[in-house]
């Protein structure tokens, strides 16, 4: 019998199943190379799409699946090309359609690891609707929605994403639409596992995946990624040394929600706190609330409501402040296990082979012979 | 009293009432008591895409026609003999349809000022003598069972529910069908509830007796069983028909069949049927969009599954693009389009075939799917397997074209054995096909078969083959992206000759001409069989000779078809569209092909049908025609 995974002990939720559970595991250890297809990659030079193809390439050995029962499954866009570049099973499929695809995939195939590879102007525009039920219905997936901020395979329109007031090809005096908060609407669509994470950070970027191909459920994972053709700089705040600090809210669960430039004493000097205002979450400095009125971190906290909060803290403008992490993380049954879970009861229900029961099937009712 | 009986050789009977009446059970019951019997027939429900239009009114009519015989019959029949209506506008709804001298059994009780006043009516037609050229019998059905349960202590709106029951049990006995299926059906259905499982059966027993006791009925009716070939049959709508046709591909091809599906009338019951199924292995997957219920099928179908996903026409608008990426990535794929009125939203619960040039054309490139269409409410089963055949054999999405009437309708069917259906092989690759030029193997997803011009169907989960497919055109061979001009012309045409391929497989097509002396050819395709069938024997009973063509397969055209158009005069194309086929026969052959449209939401009437034949025949032989002057006429639509 072919190993297969349990991966239970990398999970915070200890006795339930793992994300790859059921997918066969390869004894050898593997390599980046292995999972590098012989196809030129042929995104533009200085794309955030090269680090986030590294780190993926980096990160599946270390998973340690075989690599024939990996399956990666993209729409439309630049970033949709991913699949071309990994030596798996892979589909580039029609525009915001993945998701659904990869529903199929998953449903048919417990023994598969489906990820989905979007853009923001495939998941959040044409594809919306596929991915808030993908969601919501909880199919075991890991998807990765790299978020430029901009359309770069139709050369510059804005996107969803993009903020109100963008001069762009097709909105000359600037973008009239309010852009959408992937990870607040990933959260408004029930979504079991939220995160965000940044192209150039690899270190992050991994962290991310692994606990994402942990999850058992659709990993939504929002990754901030520079287009340098069309939108260079959108993300330069939380990039830049000299800003970072005060523009990336780390969340790490069991933690206090802090950050900031550090002070004389080494300490960071912002943290999250409750607003009694709105009901909602704001920043504060550590110096005027103290430190024990900080917000400490709750991914599996079963009601959203908090995660959302945190959300909201995006600059929905240019981006100059935004949490990063795993904002939710929590169990619930997933429509794939379930969906084969019927599947199988009602077969160990059913005597006889499947040609007796097609006999039976299609001779039941009412029937009557004519000699 | 000792009642007469008397021998038919068949009946038209329509069923007609409000919408929540109860109509299509009374009529199915009807039916399956006819089937029992041994009795051929053929059914056409018709009701409104409202579930409860307002009450009482002409758009809340609903009905269901069963046309029953002692002979091989093929349609519901044109003009009802016998028509049950429940209230006024049922009767007003469907007195149009009635020939001079017909049968009206009406429900007395709706009579009312107000309801007359609905149905638009300004005097009472049971009063005057608007009806007087056909047999009226006025019952009092609503009051009649309302007393026959009064036992049982129902409210008086849930006694006067088991009409229907009331008034099937007295057409059960006018035409001396067997109940026992009825008694047994609604012991079963009303299990849970057993005062309300009582009042139906008391009611349709006393209808049966009110048939035997009274004297407003002095007549019953014998219509004897037809004679069928040996075999045990079962009475099967096109939809059941085609759900366990599904099933059986499955069985026969060992893949699990994977249906993603979005809720459209006349289909959503494909959906229902195979979610019961789940022990075949049958996932059923109810998307949150026509398109997500193909990108699943689609995705499923790469992973190995049999992937199906089933719709009405807008909802084939709308699975377009990913019908195209099927055709791109070359993947089995079952699409089937129950077809109805349209365009736009157009006419849900009606039956209509002009989905044809959607179904060839409707993609953007050249992009060449399979068509195949069922003749009859029992052909979908057959249908399904050989779309199964062609989708799993040629690598590529099958179109199938069913629509509302065969949906809804129903015949009876000979249970096929298991051991005849065909085995149909899925031949996943497993190897490496392909030798590099350093000496290692590797795999090509688009190195094809020479006979089929298939590619290798190469599962996820297969060590070696790891590929990557999808929309953009593909490098002969190694299947990589390629932007090349000679190799996306010969890509293209490749898929085509893949799809013209499918043609050297079919066999030969039969060709319905007794005598091989006709002039006059009649092409049709789908639902049409039974109609045109009907109107060919008439022509042939009134002395006239004219051939009969079928086709199942659309796309491509069986490779005969242009001989034996060649051999005929007159070619008549009747469908209920304004002239798809025709265009593409047209186009394909340079015949001068006629039509013969109507696009009325309900199956072609034979008898008109016959008309435009006989004037084709007169046409092409330079004779005069008259269908009406022979006796044996009158028998024909048989």
């Amino acid at each position: 019998m072919t190993p297969t995974s349990t991966g239970t002990e990398e999970l915070p939720f200890p006795g339930l199943r793992s994300g790859v559970e059921g997918v066969p595991t390869n004894e050898e250890p593997q390599t980046g190379k292995e999972y590098t297809s012989d196809q030129e990659v042929r995104w533009c030079p200085g794309c955030g799409d090269y680090a986030v193809l590294k780190a993926v390439q980096g990160f599946l050995p270390q998973l340690g699946l075989r690599r024939e029962n990996i399956v990666f499954v993209s729409g439309i866009g630049c970033s949709s090309r991913f699949p071309y570049y990994l030596d798996t099973y892979g589909m580039h499929s029609i525009h915001g359609r993945a998701p659904s695809i990869a529903t199929g995939i998953a449903t048919a195939r417990e023994d598969l690891s489906v990820w989905v590879v979007t853009g923001d102007g495939d998941a959040l525009s044409i594809g919306g609707n596929h991915l808030i039920h993908a969601l919501r219905r909880n199919v075991n997936m890991t998807i990765l929605l790299f978020n430029n901020r901009i359309y770069g395979l139709t050369k510059g329109q804005y996107s969803p994403t993009s903020e109100a007031g963008k001069i762009t090809k097709s909105t000359p005096m600037g973008s009239v639409d309010h852009p959408f908060n992937p990870v607040s609407l990933a959260l408004g669509a029930e979504g079991s596992f939220v995160a965000r994470t940044i192209d150039s950070d690899r270190k992050h970027l991994t962290s991310v995946l692994s606990a994402a191909a942990a999850h058992r459920g659709p990993s939504f994972v929002e990754i901030y990624q520079n287009c340098p053709i069309f939108n260079d700089g959108a993300f330069d705040a939380i990039k830049n040394n000299d800003t970072m600090a005060d523009a990336i809210i780390p969340l790490v669960h069991g933690e206090p929600i802090r950050f900031g430039m550090l002070d004389e004493s080494g300490n960071q000097t912002k943290g999250l706190v409750r607003d009694p205002a709105t009901g909602g979450v704001k920043v504060a400095e550590i110096a005027d609330v103290g430190h024990d009125a900080l917000l400490v971190h709750d991914a599996h906290n079963p009601d959203p409501t908090m995660a959302f909060a945190i959300s909201r803290l995006t600059d929905s403008g240019y981006l100059n402040q935004s949490p990063i992490g795993i904002f939710r993380q929590v169990e619930r049954p997933t429509y794939d296990d379930q969906a084969r879970g019927q599947i199988s009861s009602a077969r160990e229900a059913a005597p006889g082979t499947p040609t007796q029961r097609l006999a039976g099937l299609i001779g039941g009712g009412d029937t009557w012979t004519v000699v | 009293m000792t009642k007469q009986v008397k021998q038919l050789d068949r009946v038209i009977i329509r069923f007609a009432g409000d919408s929540g009446d109860g109509m299509q059970l009374t009529g199915d019951r009807f039916t399956q008591e006819s089937a029992v019997f041994g009795n051929d027939l053929v059914t056409l429900p018709n009701f409104p895409a409202e579930i409860r239009a307002p009450q009482g009114t002409l758009p809340g009519v609903s009905s269901f026609q069963v046309h029953f015989a002692d002979h091989d019959i093929l349609t519901a029949g044109d003009a009802p003999d016998v028509l049950v209506a429940m209230n006024p506008a049922a009767l007003r709804a469907n007195l149009g349809d009635l020939p001079k001298g017909a049968t009206i059994i009406v429900d007395s009780h709706d009579f009312t000022a107000r309801n007359l006043t609905k149905a638009g009516y300004t005097a009472n037609p049971l009063e005057d003598d608007s009806l007087a050229e056909f047999a009226l019998h006025t019952v009092d059905l609503t009051g009649m069972t309302v007393e026959a349960v009064k036992q049982f202590g129902l409210s008086r709106k849930d006694a006067a529910r088991a009409k229907n029951m009331f008034a099937l049990g007295l057409l059960s006995w006018m035409y001396g069908r067997p109940i026992e299926s009825t008694i047994a059906f609604l012991t079963k259905r009303f299990a849970k509830v057993a005062d309300i499982r009582d009042a139906n059966i008391t009611a349709f027993k006393a209808g049966w007796n009110f048939g035997e006791t009274t004297e407003t009925f002095v007549v019953s009716y014998e219509i004897k069983p037809a004679p069928m070939a040996a075999g045990t049959y079962r009475n099967i709508t096109g939809n059941l028909a085609l759900s366990y046709g599904l099933v059986a591909s499955s069985v026969q091809s060992g893949l699990p069949v994977f249906l993603g599906s979005y809720p459209i009338t006349p289909a959503s019951d494909i959906l229902h049927e195979l979610s019961k199924h789940k022990s075949f292995g049958v996932t059923t997957f109810q998307a949150e969009d026509e398109i997500a219920g193909i990108g699943a099928a689609i995705g499923a179908a790469f992973a190995g599954s049999l992937g199906v996903t089933t719709t009405s026409g807008p909802g084939i608008a709308l699975k377009s693009e990913a019908i195209g990426l099927a055709v791109m990535t070359e993947l089995p794929l079952l699409v089937i389009d129950v077809q109805r009125g349209g365009p736009s939203t157009g006419l849900p619960t009606k039956t209509e075939q002009a989905d044809l040039l959607q179904a060839m054309f409707g993609r953007n490139g050249e992009a060449p799917v399979p068509i195949v269409a069922p003749q009859s409410p029992g052909d979908c089963f057959d249908a399904v397997l050989e779309a199964t055949r062609i989708a799993v054999t040629y690598r590529t999405p099958v179109l199938l074209l069913s629509d509302g009437y065969l949906a809804n309708g129903s015949e009876p069917w000979k249970i096929p054995d298991i051991d005849d259906l065909p085995a149909i092989d899925p031949d996943f690759a497993t190897a490496a096909n392909h030798a590099l030029q350093d000496g290692e193997s590797d795999f090509w997803p688009y190195l094809r078969d020479e006979t089929t011009l298939a590619r290798p169907w190469a599962i996820p989960g297969t060590p070696g083959l790891e590929h990557r497919i999808g929309g953009l055109e593909k490098g002969d061979g190694h299947g990589n992206i390629s932007y090349d001009p000679a190799n996306h012309d010969f890509m293209v045409r490749t898929r085509q000759a893949k799809v013209d391929r499918i043609a050297d497989s079919l066999p030969p097509l039969e060709v319905d001409d007794p005598d091989g002396e006709a002039k006059v050819l009649v092409l049709g395709w789908g639902s049409t069989y039974g109609p045109i069938g009907a109107g060919c024997r008439r022509v042939r009973k009134a002395g006239y000779r004219v051939a009969q063509v079928h086709l199942r397969h659309l796309n491509p055209f069986p490779k005969d078809l242009g001989e034996i158009l060649s051999r005929y005069d007159k070619v008549l194309i009747p469908e209920m569209n304004l002239g798809q086929l025709s265009m593409l026969i047209r186009a394909r052959y340079l015949v001068d092909a006629v039509g013969y449209n109507h696009v009325r939401g309900l199956p072609l009437k034979a008898a008109d049908l016959a008309v435009a034949i006989g004037n084709l025949v007169a046409e092409a032989e330079g004779i005069d025609v008259d269908l009406t002057s022979t006796p044996v006429a009158e028998e024909a639509n048989k």
